[in-house]
C-alpha cells in the first residue's frame, strides 16, 4: 500500500504512523464537560462510505496528513496537510488546493458499486 | 578535566568499497537545522538568498560552492556548510553538526544498492540531481540525495551510524556477488 504525503508524493505505507479517526486532533479545551473528555477518548463513528484518518509521515517529512478513503471500496480519495485544515461553523474544510487526488488504479472498484 | 576523544560518526568504520561501488565518510561541516517561524517563511528565504542559497522546495535542495540547504521536512531545511547568518530571530536554529552521520556513495551499482534500502524510484528521471528524500534507509530516518548521475549523500543519525554502515555494506556485496555470478 502507497499513501500520497502532500508533499513528498507516494511513500511506502511503512513510512507512516496510523493516529487513527480524523477526530483525534480535535481534542477538547482543558475545562470541558467529562463527556466530551468521554466522546474524544472512546466513542468514533464507523461508517460505511467515506471517512478521513490522520496519519503521520514519521519516517518522512514529519507532517500529519488526513487521508480521505471509503471503507467499502477501499479506495483513497484524497490526502491534505492536517496544517491546511480551517474551520468553518460546526466542520473542517480544506481549500481546493490543498488536497491531492489519489487517481483510482485500473481495475479497482469505485465507491458506485456499493451493495 | 575530562579529555574528548575527537572522532567523526563513520570512523574507524569507513570507507568501504566493492567493485562497483565506494562507500566514504563526507568531512566534517556545520549542520544547522532552520525552521521559520510563523508568517517569516518570505523572511527566511531572502535571507537565505543573501547567502547565495534559497528556500528549497518539498524534496530540493540549493547548493552554492561549499554551502547547501536541503529540504528536510514540514517547514524545516538544513543549512550545511555554512554559519546562518541574519536568520536569528527569525526562525528557530538548531546545530546539529554532530548529529548525524553524512556518507557518499558512488559507483555505477549505487542506484542498485540503495533500491535494497529504500522504498523509492531513485532512476534519474524521478530522482534527479539535487533532488532530496527523507525517507528510510532499512528501518532507520534518513535524509538522502542525489549528487550526480551515479553518486548519492546519505546522512542518518550520529548513533546509528554503525547500523546504516553495516546495512549499506551489506548490500553492496550482495550486488558485487550477484554481478560475479
Amino acid at each position: 500500500m502507497r499513501l500520497t504525503c502532500p508533499l513528498c508524493g507516494d511513500r511506502d505505507r511503512r513510512e507512516f504512523h496510523y493516529y487513527g479517526a480524523e477526530v483525534y486532533a480535535d481534542r477538547p479545551d482543558a475545562g470541558a464537560a467529562l463527556d466530551a473528555w468521554d466522546d474524544y477518548l472512546h466513542l468514533r463513528d464507523n461508517p460505511a462510505g467515506e471517512t478521513r484518518d490522520l496519519w503521520y509521515h514519521e519516517i518522512g517529512c514529519s507532517a500529519w496528513i488526513v487521508v480521505t478513503r471509503d471503507t467499502v471500496s477501499h479506495r483513497i480519495l484524497q490526502t491534505a496537510l492536517l496544517t491546511a485544515r480551517q474551520r468553518q461553523v460546526g466542520k473542517f474544510v480544506y481549500q481546493e488546493g490543498d488536497l491531492r487526488e489519489v487517481p483510482a488504479k485500473p481495475g479497482a472498484a469505485t465507491g458506485g458499486e456499493r451493495p | 578535566m575530562a579529555s574528548l576523544i575527537e572522532t567523526t560518526a563513520c570512523e574507524g568504520l569507513l570507507p568501504v568499497a566493492t567493485q562497483d561501488v565506494t562507500l566514504g565518510e563526507l568531512p566534517f561541516a556545520c549542520i544547522t537545522s532552520v525552521a521559520p517561524f510563523d508568517g517569516r517563511q518570505d523572511a527566511v528565504a531572502a535571507a537565505l538568498k543573501a547567502m547565495g542559497l534559497g528556500w528549497p522546495g518539498p524534496g530540493q535542495s540549493v547548493r552554492a560552492g561549499d554551502a547547501a540547504c536541503f529540504w528536510a521536512g514540514r517547514d524545516q531545511a538544513f543549512l550545511i556548510g555554512a554559519a546562518p547568518e541574519g536568520l536569528a530571530g527569525i526562525a528557530a536554529l538548531t546545530d546539529q553538526s554532530d548529529g548525524w552521520a553524512r556518507m557518499h556513495l558512488e559507483g555505477p551499482g549505487a542506484e542498485a544498492v540503495l533500491a535494497r534500502l529504500i522504498a523509492l524510484d531513485l532512476r534519474p528521471a524521478a530522482f534527479p540531481e539535487g533532488a532530496v528524500a527523507r525517507t528510510g534507509l532499512g528501518h532507520m530516518m534518513a535524509v538522502l540525495l542525489r549528487e550526480g548521475p551515479q553518486s548519492f549523500q546519505i546522512m542518518v543519525f550520529r548513533s546509528m551510524a554503525g547500523t546504516a554502515v553495516h546495512n549499506l555494506h551489506q548490500a553492496m556485496r550482495a550486488i558485487a556477488a550477484r554481478a560475479a555470478v
